[in-house]
């Protein structure tokens, strides 16, 4: 089955400096490697703009989907057994610590 | 309940669990037995209860399965075609009465307690489950609407089967975290039939009946010290069920109950459970309250309870739950073994975390009363009665607050 972990962290509010910060993915990243299908970090929000299509017209807007006091900051897309398997992986994610990883099955189409 | 009645309810957890192992979805597995049940009703009256009536319930369930999964078009994974294969064999070769169903209750309440379902969700569902109780008396009990407790079941059903919440008894590594949530789940069940029901004594009997049935199902099939430790408390408070209520009084505090009431029966066991649990020497929060409650219910009279014993092990008990709940019960032990006036002053700093928990009120009133401050503890009691959610403790607190009044 493949998860997506969506990393939610209040931005700038990391438990250690950047560079450690780097490292500890790295590490984590090396001992999840055989379950990782993809990941990848976001921008800041602050770079966000939303679409919504209205009457066959974009309305742009500056900002993300919702204001929330956590944001979006990446994604892992884990192939794994099951749900606890998933779950152990996604409590490595360093920045569980401080934020929260929203694990979510990807659908299947059958 | 009806002999028939009774057999399903004894059977279908068992029933249920070997099924959802065929079919991964405990609603197709649900309706299976169902339609063994309807069958059971219609054959079982004619022809007499079948010897091994869990086998015939399984069986002719199970094929029932087999019929709808094939009807399902999707269904072609390739591990679970060979499942269907092979228990398509196992049924041919076997006569019922020297079948034996295969016991899969663990997993299933693995997977009926797994904290990715909201605490309220699991209860329900083990109680369906597990327990085969009826939607209708699951809402019942809870007080919501049958339509709500259905939605919160099939709401439940339905994240097990897309979250891949897996039929398994989880890996040594998770296992003690999972296990807590299993009893967490049994104590919930428990309480809820000392709590939430008024005036549906029976109801409230069942409960208390379903969460010790559970218990003892987790002795047999994962015994460990907590799990031991759940058993023990649950049958020590069982124990002195007949003392609690008479035909005057819906609720007697422990202090007046007559001990001759208690299930001597009941105690034994709990002892010898109570055993069992502190031969693993891995102290945790049940085998802790089942430790008090033994104190309790081994002591002769109430005069001769270890208040000091029960201090000690209440003061242990925060280590596993820092509630201020705790701390009450810890200042309650503490008032009959240490300077009364400085246990008053420590549980005066303990109301601004408990201003609207009953208990907190009575227990405090007690003191004043026993401390001779007559106003204080007056106004505590009405505080308690006011804050009273059910309706025995509540008269219990009124007739209280009247015999203050003639004093």
């Amino acid at each position: 089955m493949q998860f997506l972990a969506l990393i939610y962290a209040g931005e700038g509010k990391d438990d250690v400096d950047m560079e450690t910060l780097i490292s500890q993915y790295e590490s984590f990243e090396e001992e999840a490697k055989n379950v990782v299908l993809g990941s990848n970090a976001l921008e800041a929000v602050s770079t966000a703009t939303s679409v919504r299509v209205r009457d066959g017209k974009s309305q742009l807007t500056d900002g993300p989907f919702a204001e929330t006091k956590e944001q979006l900051g990446g994604y892992y897309l884990f192939d794994c057994k099951d749900l606890d398997e998933a779950l152990l992986w996604a409590a490595k994610i360093p920045s569980a610590r401080y934020g929260t990883v929203e694990v979510r099955p990807v659908m299947l189409f059958e | 309940m009806d002999e028939i009645a009774r057999i399903f309810r004894a059977e279908s957890g068992k029933v249920i669990a070997s099924l959802v192992y065929i079919s991964k979805d405990i609603q197709l597995a649900e309706d299976a037995l169902q339609d063994a049940l309807e069958q059971a009703s219609i054959h079982w009256p004619v022809q007499g209860v079948p010897a091994n009536s869990c086998a015939w319930l399984y069986l002719v369930a199970k094929r029932k399965l087999i019929d709808n999964l094939r009807k399902i078009k999707t269904y072609n994974d390739k591990q679970n075609t060979d499942l269907i294969r092979q228990s398509i064999i196992s049924i041919e070769g076997t006569s019922e009465l020297e079948y034996d169903v295969p016991d899969e209750r663990l997993r299933l309440i693995f997977t009926c307690c797994h904290p990715a379902l909201n605490e309220d969700a699991q209860v329900a569902l083990t109680l369906r489950t597990l327990c085969g109780l009826t939607v209708k008396e699951i809402a019942r009990a809870y007080l919501i609407s049958e339509v709500a407790m259905g939605q919160r079941i099939t709401r439940s059903k339905r994240k097990i089967k897309k979250a891949g919440i897996a039929y398994e008894v989880p890996s040594h590594a998770q296992l003690n975290a999972r296990l807590a949530s299993v009893l967490k789940v049994i104590y919930l069940i428990y309480n809820e039939s000392y709590s939430a029901f008024e005036g549906q004594t029976l109801t409230r009997q069942d409960f208390a009946q379903e969460a010790i049935r559970l218990s003892r199902l987790m002795v047999k099939l994962t015994p460990s010290a907590e799990v031991f430790g759940m058993v023990a408390l649950l049958l020590f408070h069982d124990a002195r069920r007949a003392s609690r209520s008479n035909s005057l009084e819906a609720y007697i505090p422990l202090e007046h109950q007559d001990r001759q009431l208690w299930d001597d029966k009941l105690i034994t066991e709990a002892n010898k459970y109570m055993d069992k649990a502190l031969a693993y020497k891995q102290a945790g929060q049940y085998q802790i309250q089942a430790a008090i409650s033994a104190l309790h219910c081994n002591a002769p009279s109430w005069e001769v309870t270890d208040w000091n014993q029960i201090r000690l092990l209440y003061l242990r008990l925060l280590d596993f739950n820092g509630s201020p709940m705790v701390l009450l019960n810890l200042l309650v032990a503490k008032s009959y073994t240490a300077e009364l006036d400085k246990v008053y002053q420590e549980l005066l700093l303990l109301e601004t975390h408990l201003s609207d928990y009953q208990p907190y009120y009575a227990a405090k009133s007690d003191i004043e009363g026993r401390l001779a401050l007559p106003v204080a503890a007056n106004t505590s009691l009405d505080k308690a009665i006011k804050l009273s959610k059910n309706g025995s403790e509540r008269d219990f607190l009124l007739r209280k607050r009247a015999a203050s009044l003639k004093n």
